[in-house]
């Protein structure tokens, strides 16, 4: 499991997280929804560990982030996938080497069992016969699908998404999605994802937390978020027409 | 401004403590050096030779020039092109261009695994990103560079040959002669130390340039200018300082 305990981040003058505190739920999938330049994904590499709090932990299990040594910090950081918001694929490798990177760094496999693993989770990602291809070659679906398969290679424990159908038409965007939330319960994984996609929050929302300007406002389910009574999550969830069309049927 | 360059020195310091560290897979770290050598040396013999053939002309047209006096003998021009392209032009002049080519080349490829976020996902992934990225361009420089100079060096005294013979400067016998005067291979060692040097600061520095850049495509295009600057201006104070430790002690 993942707590956040308080955690406060600053860049300069700009004070980016107030004090946050969330429990993540294990073997379900998070969603941190808000406005861009809430604080989420200064809020996400806050806790996989690319930027140090100035307050507050972040807790794996019983063990504290900012108290591991170096060497379990590594180790810890196997156990993690993370699909970027730009996919953050080497564009110098093929799609197969980007999914095989990770077992090439950090595992014992043989050739083969690499092999067979990238062929599974090239398949799980519904990616066959692209292993050849470099992202530049790919489009923007395939490359996120790409970005899921190198994340979930190791069979991590952790699996963070930073905007992950960011750039994607509505139809590939909930492919995704549905392949995150699959993962998920397929391989038991504690996935947390950063978006600010409202069919996203219904789709595959099993716990959602709320940010806002730094801080967590609300938090609940995908089914408790169309009829929250917090005003800020009201304002954000209902903005566009098509959800406020939602919310006089769901009146009606 | 003076603490801006104070906090480069540590930040460089720091970086280059997570470049040289034991790499976490050997064989991924030879694959990689491999790629480099062909990158960044391979590919820059082509210029490396074509600017070293016309240096080596050009040394020996000027040289000639100046010495054309009945009472200096001609193969004096041989002996002074030789020298100069020894100790100076070939290390110091060929390592300036390379700095221009190689060090533009290393910022900006690694400033785009930055800004496109690929050096992040190493970081998350475990991957000493540092180490893994940059370590195999500095020692494919250290392994190449002096190989370049030394091509440099005999393309330079060829082309002067050429020159010195086909303009009717110097006749081909007495250039040889010149050649091989009071040859003295303690200075070609000389060179060779020199290049050294200057190929950790063309890697080292910029790698640093990319690694740290924050921003988007500008960003890089900055990174990878302020990397040739550097280079070139850390290159010029290593000369004299390297200079005035190894001839002048």
């Amino acid at each position: 499991m993942i707590q956040v305990k308080g955690i406060y981040k600053q860049f300069g003058e700009n004070q980016v997280l107030k004090g946050v505190d969330v429990d993540f739920i294990p073997g379900k999938t998070n969603l941190i929804i808000g406005r861009s330049g809430s604080g989420k994904t200064v809020f996400l590499k806050t806790i996989l560990g690319l930027y140090d709090p100035d307050q507050g932990s972040i807790h794996y299990g019983d063990e504290v982030l900012g108290e591991m040594t170096k060497e379990r910090r590594m180790l810890l950081r196997q156990e993690l996938g993370m699909v970027f918001q730009g996919g953050a694929l080497f564009d110098s490798m093929t799609v197969a080497a980007n999914i095989r990177f990770p077992l090439e760094m950090f595992s014992n496999m043989t050739e083969h069992q690499k092999d067979e693993r990238v062929s599974f989770v090239m398949d799980r990602v519904r990616l066959q016969g692209s292993g050849d291809m470099f992202p530049s070659e790919i489009s923007g679906g395939m490359q996120k699908r790409v970005s899921i398969a190198r994340a979930i290679s190791m069979n991590p424990k952790y699996l963070f998404c930073d905007e992950p159908n960011s750039g994607l038409d509505p139809e590939t965007a909930i492919v995704i999605d549905q392949l995150i939330q699959e993962l998920t319960h397929e391989f038991n994984m504690t996935t947390i994802v950063n978006t600010h996609d409202m069919n996203s929050v219904l789709e595959i929302g099993d716990h959602v937390v709320f940010m806002k300007d730094g801080y967590k406002v609300w938090e609940g389910t995908n089914n408790e978020v169309l009829g929250s009574t917090n005003a800020d999550v009201e304002e954000y969830v209902f903005k566009s027409k098509l959800f406020k069309q939602v919310r006089v049927a769901l009146r009606k | 401004m003076i603490t801006n360059f104070f906090e480069g020195i540590g930040a460089y310091a720091m970086l280059m403590s997570k470049v040289f560290r034991r790499p976490d897979r050997w064989i991924i770290f030879y694959r990689a050096l491999l790629q480099e050598i062909r990158l960044l040396g391979l590919d820059s013999i082509g210029i490396v030779a074509v600017l070293s053939v016309f240096m080596g002309a050009v040394v020996t047209i000027q040289t000639a020039l100046n010495l054309s006096d009945p009472l200096i003998p001609a193969y004096y021009i041989a002996i002074a092109t030789r020298e100069s392209i020894t100790l100076e032009f070939s290390p110091t002049v060929v390592s300036l261009i390379l700095a221009g080519k190689v060090g533009s080349n290393i910022a900006s490829s690694l400033g785009t695994m930055r800004v496109s976020e690929q050096i992040d996902a190493l970081e998350v992934m475990g991957v000493n990103s540092a180490n893994f990225l940059i370590l195999p361009k500095i020692v494919a420089q250290l392994l190449f560079n002096p190989i370049l100079i030394i091509l440099s060096i005999a393309l330079g005294l060829w082309g002067g040959y050429m020159a010195g013979g086909a303009l009717g400067l110097i006749s081909f016998t007495d250039t040889l002669i010149g050649y091989r005067m009071e040859f003295m291979p303690f200075y070609t060692f000389y060179a060779l130390i020199k290049t050294v040097a200057y190929a950790f600061i063309i890697g080292s520095i910029s790698a640093y340039c990319g690694y740290t850049v924050k921003g988007g495509a500008v960003e890089v295009g900055v990174a990878s200018t302020n990397a040739v600057v550097r280079s070139c201006l850390a290159i010029i104070l290593a000369n004299y300082v390297l200079t005035d430790l190894i001839l002048n002690a």
